[in-house]
C-alpha cells in the first residue's frame, strides 16, 4: 500500500539569484512561501513540478516538499523548510530581512 | 610564493572565458541545468540553501596580501562583506549571483587565484601544514611540492572523470597537523636511515559515512619519485574505483575491499612503468618552483620588546601563551589569528578583517598569510619584537581572541544554515558552546581540547577526528546531536568512538558542559588533557557523565 499522500508545496531556487521561491497556482514563482499553492491531490502535485520544470530557465532544481496550510497560507512542516523561508540563523540575512 | 607562469595565466583566463560563455548559454536557455551543472562544478560553485556559493582554492592554505585585499573586494562587491574559510584551506563565498560569477573569477584571475577543481570528481586542492615553511619541526616545506601536484592535477586528462573525489594533503613535519591520515592520500615528510628527507605515503584514509584512518602503503618514497608514485596510486584507483555506488566510490573503500597488499602490488607496478617516461621534467619544474619557496631574509634583533610586553601586560601574555607556535628562526613566532572568536561563526572573517591581515602580513610578516584546516588564519614569520604591535592591531579588529587550540576553537562546517545537503545545523552549536566556556572562565584551566561539529555525514567538520565530535542529524524532524570521543586527527589519528543516543539542540550545550566539566574533576593533573584522560579512563566514565539516570529517559 502506498503512503497517504501529504500537502505539498512546489518548490525552487531562482536560476541567476539563487534563493528559494515557490510556484503560485496562477503560475507565477514567489518569494514568500505563504503565496505558493497548497497541494492536496497527489496527481496535481506531480502535473504542477512538471510545469517548474519546465521552467527551466527561471527555476533550479524544482522538488515538492511538505506544507500545511496555515492561517497566511502553507507553511513548512519540516525544519529544513523552515530555515528555507527565512534564510541562516546566524547572520540576519537572506529572506528574513528582504521585503 | 608561487607565483603564475603565462602558461598558468593563460590556462586560467581561458577557463574563466569559456565559464563565462557557460552562463550565458545557461541564462538564455541554450544549456539545461543537467547540461550546465557539471561545468559549473569544475568551477567551484555550488547552489545551497539559499544561494549559490563559490569555493575559492586557496592552493596549500597559502596568500598573499595583494590576493587576502582581493577576497575582502570580492566579498563586498559580489557577496555580503564576508568570506568563509574552510576545512581544505578554501574560502567560501556564500552568496554571489550566477551572472556575477564571471567577473569574479576575472577578479581572483588578477591575483593569480581560481576556483578549478574545487568541486567534482576530481583531484581537489591540495592541502598542506598551514606552519608550513615556518614550523621549527619542520625538514622541509612542503608546499613547492603540493604546488608541483596542484599543476600535474590541474586539468589533468587522466583524472578529470574519476570515481570520486580525490583529496591529498601533505605535511613536511613529523607531527602532523594537516590531518594526512584522513585523505585519500597523505604524505608526511620523514627521514630514512641514511638521513635522507622522503615521503611516508599515506592511503585511503578518509571521514564521511565510513571513516577511516589511512595506512601506510610506502614507508618511505624518495622525494624523486613522488609524482610518478602518485599518478600510479590514482590510475589504479581510477580502474579499480567503484563507480556503480558513490558511496563505496573513494578509494578508502577500494583499498578496504581489495586489500591493501593488492593495491600497493598494483601501484608498485603502475610506478614501475610510469617512472621513467617520467623522466626527470617533474623534478626541473620541482627545482623551478622551489626557487619561488626560498625562505624569507630572516633578520636577528632583540626580542626584549616582547618579554617586556609578556611581563606587564596580562592579556598579550596569555595571547602569546595560545595563539604562539615555535618558528624555525631565532627570535620568530608563527602568529595563528583566531577566526573563533566566542559567539562569532567559525572561520568567518569579514572584509575590513581580511584587509587588516593582509596590512599586517605586509608589514610585520614577510608578506606571507596562511589558512589553516582550523578555520583560522596564520601570520607564519612575525618576528617576536613585532608581536605587541600584531596584538594591539588585532585587538582594535576583534581578531585577538586567545583560544588556539582550546575548547571554542571549534571547527564547524556551514550546516544546515547554508548547506543544501546538511541534516542539521552546526553554527549555532559551535556558537553556543564557545559563549558559554567563555562565561564559565575556565577554558585556559581545561587546556587542549578539539570539538569539531559536522552537519551531515559527510563529516566536513572533521568530527571524527575532534577530542569531541559532534554530528548533526534530522530524528523524525527534529535536530538531534551524537557525540563522538577520542578523535585524533595528528599522526596518531583515530576515529572517535560514539557516546550512545543523541541530544536534541537544547541539551547537547549542557551535555558538552557535563563531559568537560567532569573531565576536570577525573584529570590526575592538569598536565593530563582531555584526550590523554579519555585515553586512560575509557568510555564509561565519560558516559556516566553525558547520561545520568535521572535524565537517561529525556535522551533520544
Amino acid at each position: 500500500m502506498s503512503r497517504r499522500f501529504t500537502p505539498k508545496v512546489v518548490t525552487a531556487n531562482a536560476l541567476i539569484e539563487g534563493d528559494v521561491v515557490w510556484l503560485t497556482e496562477d503560475d507565477r514563482w514567489t518569494r514568500t512561501m505563504s503565496e505558493a499553492e497548497l497541494i492536496d491531490d497527489e496527481a496535481h502535485a506531480e502535473i504542477r513540478l512538471l510545469d517548474a520544470q519546465r521552467q527551466a530557465n527561471i527555476v533550479v532544481g524544482a522538488y515538492l516538499a511538505d506544507a500545511r496550510a496555515g492561517e497566511e497560507g502553507p507553511e513548512p512542516t519540516h525544519f529544513r523548510e523552515a530555515f528555507r523561508t527565512r534564510g541562516p540563523s546566524n547572520y540576519a540575512h537572506g529572506k528574513q530581512v528582504e521585503a | 610564493m608561487y607565483s603564475y607562469t603565462d602558461f598558468d595565466e593563460a590556462f586560467v583566463r581561458e577557463r574563466v572565458s569559456q565559464f563565462r560563455h557557460q552562463v550565458e548559454r545557461r541564462i538564455n536557455g541554450a544549456l539545461t541545468e543537467d547540461e550546465f551543472k557539471p561545468l559549473r562544478l569544475m568551477n567551484g560553485l555550488y547552489l545551497q540553501l539559499h544561494a549559490y556559493m563559490l569555493r575559492v582554492a586557496v592552493p596549500y592554505g597559502t596568500l598573499n596580501p595583494t590576493q587576502m585585499r582581493q577576497l575582502a573586494y570580492i566579498a563586498e562587491r559580489w557577496d555580503k562583506g564576508y568570506g568563509h574559510f574552510t576545512t581544505r584551506q578554501n574560502i567560501q563565498f556564500n552568496w554571489p549571483k550566477l551572472k556575477d560569477v564571471p567577473d569574479i573569477l576575472d577578479a581572483l584571475a588578477d591575483v593569480q587565484m581560481h576556483a578549478i577543481q574545487t568541486s567534482g570528481n576530481t583531484i581537489r586542492n591540495v592541502t598542506a601544514d598551514h606552519f608550513a615553511g615556518a614550523a621549527a619541526d619542520e625538514i622541509e616545506d612542503p608546499r613547492p611540492v603540493a604546488e608541483l601536484l596542484r599543476q600535474w592535477s590541474t586539468d589533468h586528462p587522466e583524472f578529470q572523470f574519476l570515481p570520486r573525489k580525490f583529496k591529498i594533503a601533505v605535511t613536511g613535519s613529523p607531527n602532523d597537523r594537516a590531518v594526512t591520515k584522513a585523505h585519500d592520500v597523505g604524505l608526511r615528510m620523514v627521514r630514512n636511515a641514511a638521513g635522507e628527507p622522503g615521503y611516508e605515503v599515506i592511503v585511503g584514509g578518509g571521514l564521511g559515512r565510513t571513516p577511516m584512518v589511512g595506512k601506510v602503503i610506502r614507508d618511505f618514497l624518495p622525494k624523486a619519485d613522488l609524482l610518478p608514485y602518485i599518478e600510479a596510486v590514482v590510475s589504479v584507483w581510477n580502474l579499480l574505483g567503484r563507480r556503480d555506488n558513490k558511496y563505496k566510490s573513494r578509494i578508502k573503500i577500494t583499498v578496504h575491499e581489495n586489500g591493501l597488499e593488492k593495491i600497493r602490488d598494483l601501484v608498485e607496478k603502475r610506478f614501475n612503468t610510469l617512472r621513467p617516461e617520467f623522466g626527470d621534467v617533474d623534478q626541473a619544474l620541482l627545482r623551478e618552483i622551489e626557487a619561488q619557496f626560498a625562505a624569507p631574509a630572516f633578520v636577528k634583533r632583540s626580542t626584549d620588546a616582547y618579554e617586556q610586553a609578556r611581563a606587564t601586560n596580562a592579556a598579550f601574555r596569555s595571547w602569546t601563551d595560545t595563539n604562539l607556535a615555535a618558528h624555525k628562526a631565532e627570535g620568530y613566532a608563527i602568529v595563528s589569528i583566531s577566526i573563533k572568536k566566542h559567539g562569532a561563526t567559525p572561520g568567518d572573517a569579514t572584509a575590513e578583517q581580511m584587509r587588516i591581515m593582509a596590512d599586517l602580513a605586509e608589514r610585520y610578516g614577510h608578506s606571507e598569510l596562511r589558512i589553516s584546516h582550523e578555520q583560522n588564519v596564520n601570520l607564519p614569520h612575525v618576528h617576536k619584537s613585532d608581536l605587541p604591535a600584531v596584538y594591539a592591531a588585532l585587538r582594535e579588529a576583534d581578531l585577538a581572541t586567545a583560544n588556539i587550540g582550546l575548547v571554542s576553537d571549534i571547527i564547524a562546517c556551514p550546516g544546515m544554515d547554508y548547506c543544501a545537503l546538511a541534516t542539521a545545523r552546526s553554527i549555532p552549536i559551535a556558537q553556543e558552546i564557545a559563549t558559554r566556556f567563555d562565561e564559565l572562565k575556565l577554558e585556559h584551566d581545561i587546556g587542549p581540547l578539539k570539538i569539531k561539529i559536522s552537519g551531515c555525514i559527510n563529516a566536513c567538520g572533521h568530527h571524527h577526528v575532534g577530542h569531541i565530535g559532534i554530528l548533526g542529524l534530522d530524528r523524525a524532524g527534529v535536530e538531534n546531536y551524537q557525540i563522538t570521543l577520542g578523535g585524533d586527527g595528528t599522526e596518531d589519528a583515530a576515529i572517535g568512538s560514539r557516546t550512545g543516543p543523541g541530544f536534541p539542540a537544547e541539551e547537547i550545550i549542557p551535555a558538552i558542559e557535563r563531559l568537560v566539566l567532569g573531565y576536570l574533576d577525573m584529570r590526575e593533573t592538569p598536565e593530563e588533557t582531555f584526550l590523554d584522560a579519555y585515553k586512560r579512563l575509557g568510555m564509561e566514565p565519560f558516559k556516566a557523565l553525558l547520561y545520568p539516570p535521572e535524565n537517561k529517559a529525556n535522551a533520544a
